[in-house]
């Protein structure tokens, strides 16, 4: 058994040295004049292009990058000068000013695309990778990944509607491989993908056990800060060995936290949920402006959807490996962009599940598919559920619209209520 | 469809000179109450209103249901603003207002991931009104060989739940006469742009838009009705040709431009071509009525089809298309026009200003929002960009 001291930590200091490493490799890449393939954390199809070998760039991963080391303001400045509007996707603009510098970027240096896959999960990935496709005239795969139609959820594995989406991505899928053959010479080595797909298996295995861990009073991690470095993780190292023993070590990392009533702060008083994208402007700054109040992110939508809906733990099934990531691809994607679209029941299962005393709606300019509703959802939760919700607008990635004294002045307020409901409650049951 | 009166009696309009049509169809597009879909519905008809930007309408009127675009209205927000975010367009918000208050009764929702924006409004919908909604995934891979199967099996899924809806079975026949119908207004609609591409002195931008719009508000046969008599006149106008450049106006695919503002661009420019409410008209030829319908509906969304920011499909690139688009209209410019916070038009502008510098064609960016009043500043600008043109 470890002890205390070697075990408590390791995952944010283990995640930060592999994402440090993931980003020196592809500095290598692009030194040796090697190519990536570009794709989203959203449907990457990170199991096929690695049983490829191929080098994969998360312009998402990339471009919040530039937001918390404080210069994402000279990539926005780039990109509108080439012609981008200031009402465009801060994460966009600052991948494009990337491209326009040669891939430089504030961790290295971007090996050029071969190749650019975008799905429908996100309309902006589609325009994104349009911009590849036309500036370094590569192939561009787009991937239709129909999401659930309705608030009552997607269609289930057997009806007619499911059937009709997984045989549709299924074709989608072949025919990806049959452009990555194309584009490396090489034929897919149906046991390299088996062995893919088994590393992402344990990875998503790993991921649903962390999320679940986080009910645990006190809470083990932070949602928001730690959450962010778990993701990145999640998404560059998907479907690799290193990927999987990190998150089985998270695993054990939190259940020791866990047994020994170890939480992330060390004088927890409330336990909030997120929703939204987190405000990489001043990353540590906003966490602080909750934690110094004694607040914890115990759970975020941002989890759910930023992970590729990783959290159901979805198993392949490597006896059928194409026909099995066709099945789990349709299903975890759906289920991102249902913690995006209709998430209103998710949220109330997690006031539930982690005893949650408030929300914070954190909706940014940049992400149109995530905010549009939040102010909707809001309204349905505080009818729902007797909880204090906190609504605060910024951005993901653009100074701009980040007014941190109005922040604070909201955060502050939102938990003086939680203070006073406290206090009411106390004397109600008194 | 079933026959159902509406408040606008398109045989009247039909009947009037051709100024006083006009007039009568700028009225009904203006008027924020919908009177025709008012009309529909208390005759006992249902109504499916769709959000931009192309929706196979076939299926709906196919079940004698209206089908209504969901465009917004420049109407006055009370309750909608409340649901949504800051960082948004417009149409949104004014769509969700109309309904919310009851001007745009429906009894079914559906929208497209159009946009980020607009594959929200499901969602939206069903926390706020009593009746279905659903998104409608048109593929965003037009070129897999399980594209066209997969939109087949999707339109017999929205069709069985506009089947619910109406309390009625389609038959194929059904959809074999509604596809008919549509291919005539397609026709006609081919019809009025060829019209201001070939004399566009005889036809202005704005007065075009509105015989075309109206057909989003009306029983399609109506619409037909409409156009069957007035083209002829148009085509009978007496109107002189003026000094005025050439242009294609792009940026209307889903939000639109108030009619003064295109009322402007007509004043100095002759818009020959453009994507206002595109959706109407993006088949570009007949669907095949002798085929299965739902497989030739879908054929037609795939292989048949113009161009938006809002499709991404290899064979069209954009850009090109909108190239293909100027020199077949004999345009000597371009106007830009992107409505404020839509991120797929304003994407594709960069796009678009990149690939027309490269060919040295002229070309005016703009914003609009469907709510907006002023356009002494937009004239003036509009106005130097053309003399450039002119006295270049």
């Amino acid at each position: 058994m470890a002890t205390e001291q070697a075990i408590v930590g390791r995952g944010a200091v283990e995640g930060a040295k592999l994402m440090r490493d993931w980003f020196a490799r592809l500095d290598e890449a692009a030194e040796r004049k090697e190519t990536a393939a570009y794709v989203f954390v959203m449907g990457s199809l990170a199991e096929i292009l690695r049983a490829f070998d191929m080098h994969l760039v998360f312009p998402e991963i990339n471009s919040l990058q530039t937001a918390v080391r404080h210069v994402a303001h000279e990539y926005l400045s780039m990109a509108e000068d080439y012609g981008y509007s200031p009402d465009v996707c801060g994460y966009v603009k600052a991948d494009v000013a990337m491209q326009l510098q040669g891939g430089k970027h504030s961790m290295g240096r971007l090996p050029k695309p071969a190749l650019a896959i975008a799905t429908n999960a996100c309309n902006t990935y589609v325009k994104w990778a349009e911009f590849w496709e036309r500036y370094y005239k590569i192939p561009m795969v787009t991937l239709d990944i129909p999401g659930s139609r309705t608030a009552a959820g997607g269609a289930a594995p057997g009806t007619e509607v499911f059937e009709s989406d997984r045989r549709y991505l299924e074709i989608q899928l072949r025919e990806l491989i049959t452009e990555c053959e194309r584009l490396t010479g090489q034929t897919l080595d149906m046991d390299r993908l088996r062995e893919v797909l088994g590393y992402t298996n344990r990875m998503a295995a790993s991921w649903k056990r962390v999320l679940e861990l986080n009910q645990s009073r006190p809470a083990l991690f932070n949602a928001l800060v730690d959450g962010t470095i778990y993701l990145g993780v999640l998404n560059a190292l998907r479907g690799t060995r290193e990927g999987a023993e990190y998150f089985e070590r998270l695993v054990e990392e939190l259940e020791y936290k866990a047994a020994h009533r170890l939480g992330t702060i060390p004088d927890e008083k409330y336990r909030l949920l997120f929703v939204g994208v987190p405000c990489y402007p001043i990353f540590r700054r906003f966490h602080e402006m909750f934690a110094d109040q004694g607040g914890v992110f115990v759970a975020s939508s941002y989890l759910l959807f930023a992970a590729g809906g990783l959290d159901l733990g979805f198993q392949y099934d490597l006896s059928r490996p194409i026909e099995s990531l066709a099945e789990g691809v349709l299903i975890s994607v759906r289920h991102a962009g249902d913690a995006m679209l209709f998430h209103d029941q998710t949220l109330i299962d997690q006031v539930d599940q982690f005893g949650a005393d408030g929300i914070v709606y954190h909706p940014v300019k940049s992400c149109r598919t995530v905010s549009t509703s939040l102010a909707g959802s809001r309204k349905t939760l505080m009818k729902s559920r007797d909880v204090q919700c906190l609504f605060i607008e910024s951005d993901m990635m653009d100074r701009r619209v980040v007014s941190e004294a109005q922040l604070k002045n909201r955060i502050d307020a939102f938990f003086e209520g939680l203070g006073s409901r406290r206090i009411r409650t106390a004397a109600a049951t008194a | 469809m079933s026959a159902t009166t509406t408040a606008f009696d398109a045989a009247a309009v039909a009947a009037l000179p051709l100024d006083a049509a006009l007039g009568a169809c700028r009225d009904l597009l203006e008027d924020p109450g919908f009177p025709t879909v008012h009309a529909w519905k208390e005759s006992g008809g249902k109504v499916l209103g769709h959000f931009q930007v192309y929706f196979p309408e076939e299926l709906a009127h196919a079940a004698g249901v209206l089908p209504v675009k969901v465009r917004g209205a420049p109407v006055e927000m009370r309750q909608a603003d409340s649901h949504f975010g800051s960082y948004l367009c417009s149409i949104l918000r004014s769509s969700l207002e109309v309904s919310l208050d009851g001007r745009l009764p429906l009894d079914m929702f559906v929208t497209h991931p159009i946009c980020d924006a607009a594959r929200n409004l499901a969602g939206v919908w069903a926390r706020n009104l009593p009746y279905p909604s659903q998104i409608l995934y048109l593929p965003q891979n037009a070129n897999s060989a399980g594209t066209a199967g997969y939109l087949r099996g999707e339109y017999a899924r929205l069709l069985g739940d506009i089947e619910a809806v109406a309390g009625r079975t389609v038959t194929a026949s059904d959809l074999r006469r509604s596809v008919a119908v549509f291919n005539e207004n397609r026709r006609l609609l081919r019809e009025l742009y060829a019209i201001k591409r070939e004399t566009p002195w005889l036809l202005p931008v704005d007065q075009a838009y509105v015989l075309m719009a109206v057909g989003a508000l009306l029983p399609r046969e109506d619409h037909n009705a409409l156009l069957t008599a007035l083209l002829p006149q148009l085509r009978r106008r007496s109107a002189r040709q003026q000094d005025k450049i050439r242009v294609i106006l792009e940026g209307g695919f889903c939000e639109q431009p108030p009619l003064d503002l295109l009322h402007v661009i007509g004043q100095s420019c002759y818009v020959v071509d453009d994507d206002l409410l595109i959706g109407l008209r993006f088949l570009v030829r007949n669907v095949d009525e002798a085929g299965e319908p739902l497989a030739a509906l879908a054929d037609a969304y795939l292989n048949g089809s113009t161009y938006s920011p809002v499709q991404h499909d290899t064979r069209k690139p954009k850009e090109q298309m909108l190239l293909g688009r100027l020199r077949d209209a004999g345009a000597q410019a371009a106007i830009l026009a992107a409505a404020k916070m839509c991120e797929p038009g304003l994407d594709e502008q960069v796009a678009y200003t990149k690939a027309l510098d490269e060919e040295h064609i002229p070309y005016f960016v703009t914003e609009f929002e469907e709510k907006m009043s002023g356009f002494d500043q937009m004239q003036l600008q509009l106005e130097t960009f053309v003399e450039s043109i002119l006295f270049d």
